[in-house]
């Protein structure tokens, strides 16, 4: 059977364990909802600039939530043994892992998309770009998360790092402000980080091309995340397993 | 009938300490192969080495011709493992579980329910097959690991300590278990502290201490290796404790085990020691009850071969923090 199906596997094991409970989709929820309420009170008239960064919020969130302790979590309780056991490779563990996580985050996107872009009057220009733009940026913080979770030992450890990681990047990856109008040498930082392509993505697929950076090259650039997040993971969780079983 | 396992010069260190030490060993095709040793002598390690969990620091084994290096996930494909600790998934119940790990092992989507609910039935779970694993008891749960590492029909399966922890039942039940999947014709791969437990269900025992194999052969041969000792049990009136140095000091007892009122004298000259033992009993004026002439048991032979205690068999690991 295919690598790819056992991925699947994994995924919707995992998906049906953790991600699809009442209590992590209500979180997974309320926070980018709490955000756009909160843009949409202040400025009912603004909201659309900020539109593409919510969305791209929702995403990081929803997707790096369960991916950052998915790995320590079943790691500690002695779950993880039974993949090392299975015939699978390590690639394939870590792609499902990242593919649950992601299907997390895509499902908690499309309600938030669902809910905000007729609100705020918006119309998606190039559907798919917009839908690849998602899917690279979901992989890429999946995979953010995932890279978290093969690098700490504990769960607070990992709670604590995609915290370090995400809160930033809310104020440096042009969700609220534009990174062209940041001071030196903040443009620097946010352009090491993938959120910046996301927002920058969707803000041409939503905001008759309001990006800076050509379309083409975010999603050159998300892609190149993904690959070097995953070839990151891969290493140090293969690191990590010779270390500790 | 041909060696379905070889393992050649395994080793695992941890820094300095030499966990596994250039362990070399085969396993015949349906035989039930035991590892018997204390805690801490290397029987969890080489097991993990041998199913791919753990790398080995040096040397390699071959499980149904394939090399653990280099080929692991076609190793796991032929092979189940149930772990020490009952490690399936809490939130998943029985029947869920044992299709993930169908789905995991490639069973065809049209076998995967079907054989999941037939080890239900084979395993006595069927009527918990809709509750969540941790819900379940420990004897349990134990019971449906070892059903979910038959999920893929395996050749060969490797049991590490299957029964400490359970209750009597569970665990004669277990044993019974075991018996039925060798006459299925599985190879069985078991590591136990328990020497009852080895002497019982094992065709050939590997005694291992310290990292290193001291015996490998069949329980009865192991007992043969200590053949020229007699054992003489006596009962007495009442316990004798205070009497033991003086007992060992007799001429020809090589040891002396003492269980309440019960004294055991091992010795190679039982026909010369007998008389000096009952005078000295009776000098002391303790009254004879019973007098027995036993064979060596294994554990006798575990003691004599590596000079360890047999009460340290009787301690079972820390318990671990999991879904036990």
């Amino acid at each position: 059977m295919g690598e790819i199906a056992k991925a699947y596997f994994i995924a919707k094991k995992d998906m049906g364990a953790y991600y699809l409970k009442p209590p992590l989709i209500s979180w997974g929820l309320m926070l980018p909802i709490v955000f756009v309420l909160a843009f949409y009170f202040r400025n009912p008239m603004g909201i659309k600039e900020v539109v593409p960064g919510l969305i791209g919020l929702t995403l990081l969130f929803s997707c790096t939530s369960m991916a950052a302790i998915v790995i320590t979590f079943e790691k500690r309780i002695g779950a993880l043994e039974r993949l090392l056991l299975a015939p699978l490779h390590i690639r394939t563990i870590l792609f499902g892992k990242t593919l649950g996580s992601t299907l997390f985050g895509l499902i908690i996107t499309l309600f938030i998309t669902i809910f905000i872009i007729p609100m705020v009057g918006l119309s998606i220009k190039h559907p798919f770009s917009f839908i690849l733009t998602i899917l690279l940026s979901g992989l890429a913080f999946s995979l953010l998360g995932i890279l978290i979770s093969v690098g700490v030992k504990e769960v607070f450890e990992a709670m604590t790092m995609s915290n370090f990681f995400r809160f930033p990047m809310i104020f440096l990856c042009g969700v609220f402000f534009p990174v062209p109008s940041m001071p030196y040498p903040l443009p620097v930082i946010s352009y090491l980080l993938p959120l910046t392509y996301t927002v920058d993505g969707l803000k041409h697929c939503l905001l008759e091309d309001k990006g800076t950076i050509p379309l083409y090259l975010d999603l050159l650039i998300l892609l190149g995340f993904v690959l070097l997040l995953f070839s990151l993971s891969l290493f140090i969780f293969k690191k990590r397993i010779r270390q500790e079983f | 009938m041909d060696a379905i396992i070889r393992v050649n010069d395994l080793t695992k260190s941890y820094g300095p300490n030499l966990a596994v030490d250039h362990v070399s060993f085969d396993v015949k095709e349906g035989e039930v192969f035991g590892f018997l040793g204390p805690n801490g002598a290397g029987k969890t390690t080489t097991i993990r080495m041998m199913v791919g969990l753990t790398q080995p620091s040096s040397g390699t084994a071959f499980i149904s011709g394939h090399d653990i290096l280099r080929d692991p996930v076609k190793v796991k494909q032929t092979i189940g493992l149930v772990p020490e600790t009952s490690n399936l998934y809490g939130e998943l119940t029985s029947l869920e579980n044992l299709i993930y790990q169908a789905e995991l092992y490639g069973v065809a989507r049209r076998e995967r329910k079907n054989r999941a609910l037939q080890l239900l039935e084979e395993f006595g779970l069927k009527e918990h097959q809709e509750k969540p694993f941790q819900k379940l008891s420990r004897g349990l749960k134990r019971r449906l690991t070892i059903a979910t590492a038959l999920i893929n029909n395996p050749t060969i399966l490797f049991l590490d300590e299957p029964t400490t922890g359970l209750d009597v039942m569970s665990a004669r039940g277990l044993r019974k278990l075991i018996g039925d999947l060798k006459k299925k014709g599985i190879t069985i791969f078991l590591t136990t502290h328990y020497i009852p437990e080895a002497e019982g269900l094992c065709d050939r025992i590997g005694i291992i201490v310290k990292g290193k194999i001291r015996i490998i052969d069949t329980p009865d041969n192991i007992k043969t290796q200590i053949k020229e000792i007699e054992i003489l049990e006596i009962g007495l009136d009442r316990p004798q404790g205070d009497l033991k140095d003086l007992f060992l000091s007799l001429y020809g007892v090589e040891k002396i085990l003492i269980d309440e009122n019960r004294v055991r004298f091992y010795t190679k000259r039982l026909d010369q020691v007998a008389s000096s033992i009952m005078k000295s009993l009776e000098d002391h004026g303790a009254k004879i009850q019973s007098i027995n002439t036993l064979s060596p048991s294994l554990e006798d032979a575990f003691v004599r071969i590596t000079g360890l205690d047999s009460e340290l068999m009787k301690i079972d690991k820390p318990t671990k923090t999991g879904p036990e």
